[in-house]
């Protein structure tokens, strides 16, 4: 059993934080960004060629950190492999000691930097949830059995404030059903809007990591806004940053206030630090587990 | 129907190179109402291919191109034209250019580049609703296709990138999601949406499709 999901399993408000992998073969700073965060968090999210531009793979940095005796949460995308690769790999990982798990679906990859590549989405989120359930019950996808069962802690992601709540509460439940133990979030902003989505999801039986992305400016605020789909900032946010004779100090101070107010109503924070890591230990400091 | 578009015109000068001699063919169907190699584009090609040093030696537009017998007998008809040229450049989908690979020996050029299968939304205005996927789920959702419409072909829900009801590809489109979920919610019907739906079987759709008719032969009355 991961760490990660005991923790959450024991009803501690768990802390998970997330690190961009090189685009090439310099891993040492990933790795003492990794020892850095591993400090204050119980999982540390290695991206998979997020927004769909091409990095090293997630398997191979989340080894990495095992290897340091670090808890990685794997990023398994859908974009970038079908059911063959996506079950071998999984195989790889759970004998790398790797249990903790997110499915996604991947941006589109015309989003990144090989915009002419072939895009695979054999499965979706739901099903690669679906496939992970069928690996740890001996089997594959296929119904053969499998020598050697794994263990996977298998986690996927929601939008609390997604345009139409019911339908991303629809996809929610699919991914439950299908064997989502936790769910990590877009960013969220609104304690009020986000507590909410928490009544409106009480009936699922799964943990819920709220995304905590650092507001470094008003511009990126606003940016976030107009472009980032399922995040909404309000505009009081931007205005005390706006107002604030230090920007560092303000975004620091709203990151704990939101991570207060999540003790009350989510099972733990998904820290993105967009850069910022040195600055987690300040982010927590109002914390209590 | 097949949506096609022109290579450009110097893509189609090098693939000619070393050929003085052409022989147009073009497709009554599809490339026509798309405006690709219907007889007017051929003629117009005719015209450039001359004043670029090329010499047409003769040029038709076939009903259908992409029926390979009907392409014999035309070719056939016109053995003596085509046989002057020392290429043919086909206006027609790649099946029509494979219909003509099919029935000559001569060095065949393919002047369009196939897009997609196109519904007619209005005269010029082409877009793409089937993907031909072999196992139709368009009664789950009431007549949206998201095996198509939706850039990711996700069949479980929308994948969280839409921004304000727009698809994350393309910002000028709706999200299929979006219409599938309001097209359901109206009708009361919003639980086909929590139906799971398994991964799709792409066995049905192993290339090349091949399909055989077994059409039992009516007997004559008497």
């Amino acid at each position: 059993m991961s760490k990660l999901s005991q923790e959450l399993e024991a009803g501690r408000f768990a802390v998970t934080a997330e690190i961009v992998p090189p685009k090439g073969t310099n891993v040492q700073q990933t790795i003492s960004t990794a020892r850095l965060l591993w400090k204050f968090v119980q999982g540390i999210n290695i991206n998979e060629n997020p927004h769909a531009i091409m990095r090293i793979s997630s398997l191979a940095v989340s080894h990495l950190l095992v290897e340091s005796g670090m808890e990685p949460v794997f990023h398994v995308t859908a974009r970038d492999k079908n059911r063959l690769a996506l079950q071998s790999e999984l195989l790889g990982a759970a004998v790398l000691g790797i249990e903790n798990i997110l499915v996604v679906a991947g941006d589109h990859q015309s989003l990144g930097d090989h915009k002419e590549a072939k895009p695979v989405y054999d499965l979706d989120s739901v099903q690669m949830l679906h496939m992970i359930s069928t690996l740890m019950s001996g089997k594959d996808l296929a119904g053969n059995p499998l020598d050697g069962t794994p263990t996977f802690f298998p986690g996927a992601v929601v939008h609390p404030q997604a345009d139409i709540p019911e339908l991303e509460i629809i996809k929610m439940e699919k991914k439950v059903a299908g064997g989502a133990r936790f769910f990590q979030t877009q960013a969220i902003y609104d304690l009020d809007a986000f507590a909410a989505f928490m009544d409106q999801i009480k009936h699922l039986e799964t943990k819920v990591l709220a995304g905590i992305v650092l507001l470094k400016s008003p511009r990126m605020g606003r940016f976030m806004n107009e472009k980032i789909p399922g995040i909404r900032v309000p505009e009081g946010l931007i205005e005390r940053l706006e107002k604030s004779s230090d920007v560092v100090d303000e975004s620091l101070a709203i990151a704990r206030e939101l991570i207060a107010g999540c003790q009350d109503l989510c099972h733990g924070v998904h820290l993105m630090t967009i850069g910022w890591y040195d600055k987690v230990e300040k982010m927590l400091t109002d914390l209590v587990r | 129907m097949i949506a096609s578009k022109q290579k450009p015109f110097q893509e189609i000068l090098q693939s000619l190179e070393g050929e003085e001699k052409i022989f147009i063919v073009g497709c009554g169907d599809c490339a026509t109402i798309c405006h690709t190699g219907g007889e007017e584009e051929v003629w117009e090609m005719e015209e450039k291919l001359n004043s670029h040093g090329k010499k047409v030696v003769g040029t038709v537009v076939i009903d259908v191109a992409c029926h390979t017998l009907k392409v014999r007998s035309i070719f056939n008809e016109l053995k003596e034209q085509i046989g002057q040229a020392d290429g043919l450049l086909i206006l027609a989908c790649g099946a029509g250019v494979q219909s003509a690979s099919q029935v000559t020996d001569k060095t065949v050029h393919p002047g369009l580049d196939s897009l997609f299968l196109a519904n007619i939304r209005r005269h010029g205005e082409f877009t793409e609703r089937c993907s031909m996927c072999g196992q139709c789920i368009l009664d789950l959702t009431r007549g949206i296709c998201p095996v198509t419409r939706c850039p990711k072909g996700l069949i479980n829900g929308p994948c969280g990138g839409a921004k304000d009801g727009q698809c994350e590809v393309d910002p000028q489109r709706e999200c299929c999601w979006v219409e599938i979920y309001e097209r359901l919610k109206k009708r009361g019907e919003l639980d086909r949406l929590r139906r799971y739906q398994p991964p799709k079987d792409f066995e049905r759709t192993v290339k090349p499709g091949n399909l055989t008719l077994h059409i039992p032969r009516k007997g004559i009355a008497k």
